[in-house]
């Protein structure tokens, strides 16, 4: 390998590169796009869910029970309906996600120690937010029945009986539990899987398709160093990301970190290495700049996505796709991005996860050379 | 006029067979799509692996640790004898929650004070530790209750009932909560898009850029009957991939269609016009593949975010929630859901329909106005 060739190599593919100034400012404007839009406009967090009440008890009893539920961050009250007819319009013109009935006899029961039902209705299409809303509601009704049970026990002599238990909660490593604190770190193990499927996916590809692959075979550059020139230039766009993600987690969003900014670099650059490289082998593989585009989008982007650990928890997984995750660099990175960010954890408890990053980069950097073929056929 | 188009439909569809690779792609593309929203896209919260620090370790404390690991929420991994260690299990992932009990937890109960225990949990994740939070204050209410009972019982002499409330719940559209039931219909929208919008773009700009358009435009064809060549296709393809998806997601996942299969075929082509529109336009503002894929990409991630497919556009920022009025996979996933689950009908879907159609015809006519003039 003769590092004037990569050079020339690299040098060629920047020329490309900058050439082309609306790639190249895509390249920057995707991650951050993507950041601002994760950072400031969306939520998994489920609070204000809408829900309208019908209050047939109308009661001290009732009215106490429902400001369980206006004093809660997780519903908001939209309205009082008085009949059937008008609580199923406003769960189908998806006013209300949730309608909660209570019956006549609620205060009677209530007041008499016994137990009251009452109905809830949850509009159960976005049965995430249904599930979630659900368990909110459960508990506004236990929380209620706790204090039914306390005031009836101190009626019944126990005058300053406290109440049995207090649960004190406490969140380590995010205690705002602020969802951008978690969506931020994991994104930019994301983005880096976007842009190496985005930039080093057509690389190859078009050379082949364009017929300029021809001009390369004729020159002395060997395989190798034609892999590694291609890959330099992508390299720096893709720890420019990396650089600009960071600083706007910082200084945008205040995401905290914790730990080493330099184990975070280095982790980046190693996990980009393997994203760059597995771009490049499906270009190789494919020679067409379609399919490959379209294989990139099904073998990067979506299982970084959606089996990393990014948003949704692996572990509420069913066994069998957990155990695909494995096969999923991107679940490494995210562990690590999040261990480094929020938990401020090194090496010596992430040391694992970097030792596999590093097994799959140099997986896919051997593979991209070993597959790449200076011939015509 | 129409000998040119069947001549360029074939064309087309030679060249995207051609290579064998990209027929599995579009057709497996969407079912990994599919199976994997099918099975893997859920944020229902169970068996959330537990560490206990039970300093205690009485009766009671064990009674309360049993109604965690009862309620099917909580497995209890490792019962800690340190801070530390639990501090260590945390920092290493292997437990997102610690149910802390301190000495004299029984003692308190007995005597009548509040007894305290805390419970930490991971805030990595966040809406993960919310709801595990909201998990821990139902159990540890209902034991209070329970505790309250004794105690109400032992005061009076008698076996004593207090009042209560019991929640009766019932989810409409998709009784057992299946998140499958939400996804499945949504991956079709989001599929059909992206196939659509890429194959389009893609597909023109390829002409362009391996010089083959000069050719076509020494030919008599017109750029009406181009156009026509170009996306008929791909809106065939886009409709094999949701017969495909729909297949999958009845017969696979069991998810149910309550609705008219026309009205969804019908629904599907005013939704196509508008994706194969914004696909032409695309194509006339890129001069190569690498810059037409950035750009699908540009589009296609905030459709997909800001169209309430993974994120309630409820909780979404007023001003976002304005612009995804603009946004065509908005309406499609309204529809697609309310054939789907609903099994409602034009009758309160028009709206929708009403607006993919306009934002079809404007995009398509926006599109091959431009694009006649950059092929002049």
């Amino acid at each position: 390998m003769r590092p004037i060739r990569v050079w020339a190599v690299a040098r060629k593919e920047f020329i490309h590169v900058f050439r082309d100034p609306r790639s190249l400012a895509m390249a920057i404007a995707i991650p951050m796009l993507l950041l601002v839009l994760f950072g400031y406009a969306l939520k998994l967090d489920v609070d204000d869910v809408p829900i309208v009440i019908w209050d047939r008890s109308e009661s001290h009893a009732s009215r106490e029970f429902i400001s369980g539920f206006d004093g809660s961050a997780y519903f908001s009250i939209r309205d009082y309906v008085r009949s059937y007819p008008e609580l199923e319009h406003a769960v189908d013109s998806m006013q209300a996600l949730v309608a909660l009935v209570i019956p006549e006899n609620f205060a009677r029961r209530i007041d008499s120690g016994r137990s009251a039902s009452v109905q809830l209705i949850v509009d159960g299409s976005d049965s995430n937010t249904a599930t979630i809303a659900i368990g909110y509601a459960d508990t506004i009704a236990a929380t209620y029945s706790q204090d039914v049970a306390l005031r009836e026990v101190r009626r019944s002599g126990a005058r300053d009986l406290q109440l049995p238990t207090d649960l004190r909660p406490r969140t380590w490593y995010n205690q705002d539990m602020e969802s951008k604190n978690y969506i931020i770190p994991g994104l930019i193990a994301v983005i880096m899987m976007v842009i190496a499927a985005l930039l080093t996916s057509l690389t190859v590809a078009r050379e082949w398709e364009r017929g300029t692959m021809e001009q390369l075979i004729s020159t002395p550059v060997k395989g190798s160093e034609l892999i590694l020139g291609k890959f330099i230039p992508y390299f720096v766009i893709g720890m420019f990301d990396v650089l600009l993600s960071v600083l706007m987690g910082e200084f945008l969003f205040n995401v905290p970190l914790r730990g080493s900014i330099f184990l975070l670099f280095g982790m980046a650059a190693i996990f980009l290495t393997g994203a760059l490289f597995m771009g490049m082998v499906i270009s190789i593989l494919t020679r067409g700049q379609l399919l490959a585009s379209q294989l990139a989008m099904v073998l990067t982007f979506l299982p970084s996505f959606l089996l990393s650990d990014f948003m949704y928890a692996i572990s509420n997984m069913p066994r069998p796709i957990q155990l695909l995750t494995y096969l999923i660099p991107a679940r490494y990175f995210v562990v690590l991005l999040k261990g480094i960010y929020l938990k401020g954890v090194g090496l010596q408890i992430l040391w694992t996860e970097a030792a596999l990053l590093v097994a799959f980069s140099v997986l896919m950097v051997v593979w991209a050379n070993l597959k790449f073929k200076k011939k015509l056929v | 006029m129409w000998e040119r188009v069947k001549h360029m439909l074939i064309k087309e569809f030679i060249q995207i067979f051609r290579d064998t690779k990209m027929k599995g792609v579009i057709f497996m593309m969407p079912i990994i799509q599919v199976l994997v929203f099918g099975y893997a896209v859920t944020t229902d919260v169970e068996h959330v692996s537990t560490a206990v620090y039970d300093l205690d370790n009485s009766v009671a404390s064990r009674e309360l640790l049993t109604s965690f690991v009862n309620s099917g929420y909580f497995d209890i991994r490792e019962y800690v004898a340190t801070e530390e260690r639990a501090r260590d299990l945390m920092d290493r992932g292997k437990v997102r929650t610690i149910i802390r009990m301190n000495s004299g937890f029984e003692d308190d109960l007995r005597a009548g004070r509040t007894a305290q225990l805390q419970i930490i949990v991971d805030g990595t994740d966040s809406n993960t530790a919310g709801i595990v939070l909201d998990y821990s204050a139902k159990i540890v209410s209902e034991f209070s209750r329970k505790i309250l009972q004794t105690q109400a019982a032992r005061l009076t002499g008698s076996p004593q009932e207090l009042g209560k409330v019991e929640m009766q719940t019932r989810a409409w559209f998709n009784e057992n909560l299946e998140s499958r039931n939400f996804y499945v219909p949504g991956v079709i929208a989001i599929i059909v898009m992206l196939i659509t919008l890429m194959l389009t773009s893609m597909a023109v700009v390829r002409e362009k850029e391996i010089g083959t358009m000069e050719q076509i435009m020494v030919t008599p064809i017109t750029s009406a009957e181009f156009i026509l060549g170009k996306t008929v296709p791909f809106a065939l393809i886009g409709f094999a991939d949701v017969i495909l998806i729909t297949l999958i997601g009845v017969f696979w996942f069991d998810v149910p269609i309550r609705g008219n299969l026309g009205l969804l075929f019908f629904a599907t082509s005013l939704y196509l016009m508008t994706t194969l529109g914004i696909g032409l336009l695309i194509s006339t503002v890129s001069q190569t593949q690498q810059q037409a894929m950035m750009s699908t990409f540009f589009f296609y991630f905030p459709a997909v975010l800001l169209s309430g497919f993974m994120f309630p556009i409820a909780n979404m920022p007023t001003v976002i929630q304005w612009m995804t009025y603009l946004n065509p996979l908005r309406y499609f996933l309204v529809i697609i859901r309310g054939i789907f689950l609903k099994g409602v009908g034009p009758e309160i879907l028009w709206p929708q329909m009403l607006a993919l159609l306009a934002m079809g015809l404007v995009t398509l006519w926006l599109a091959s106005s431009r694009f006649k003039k950059t092929q002049a």
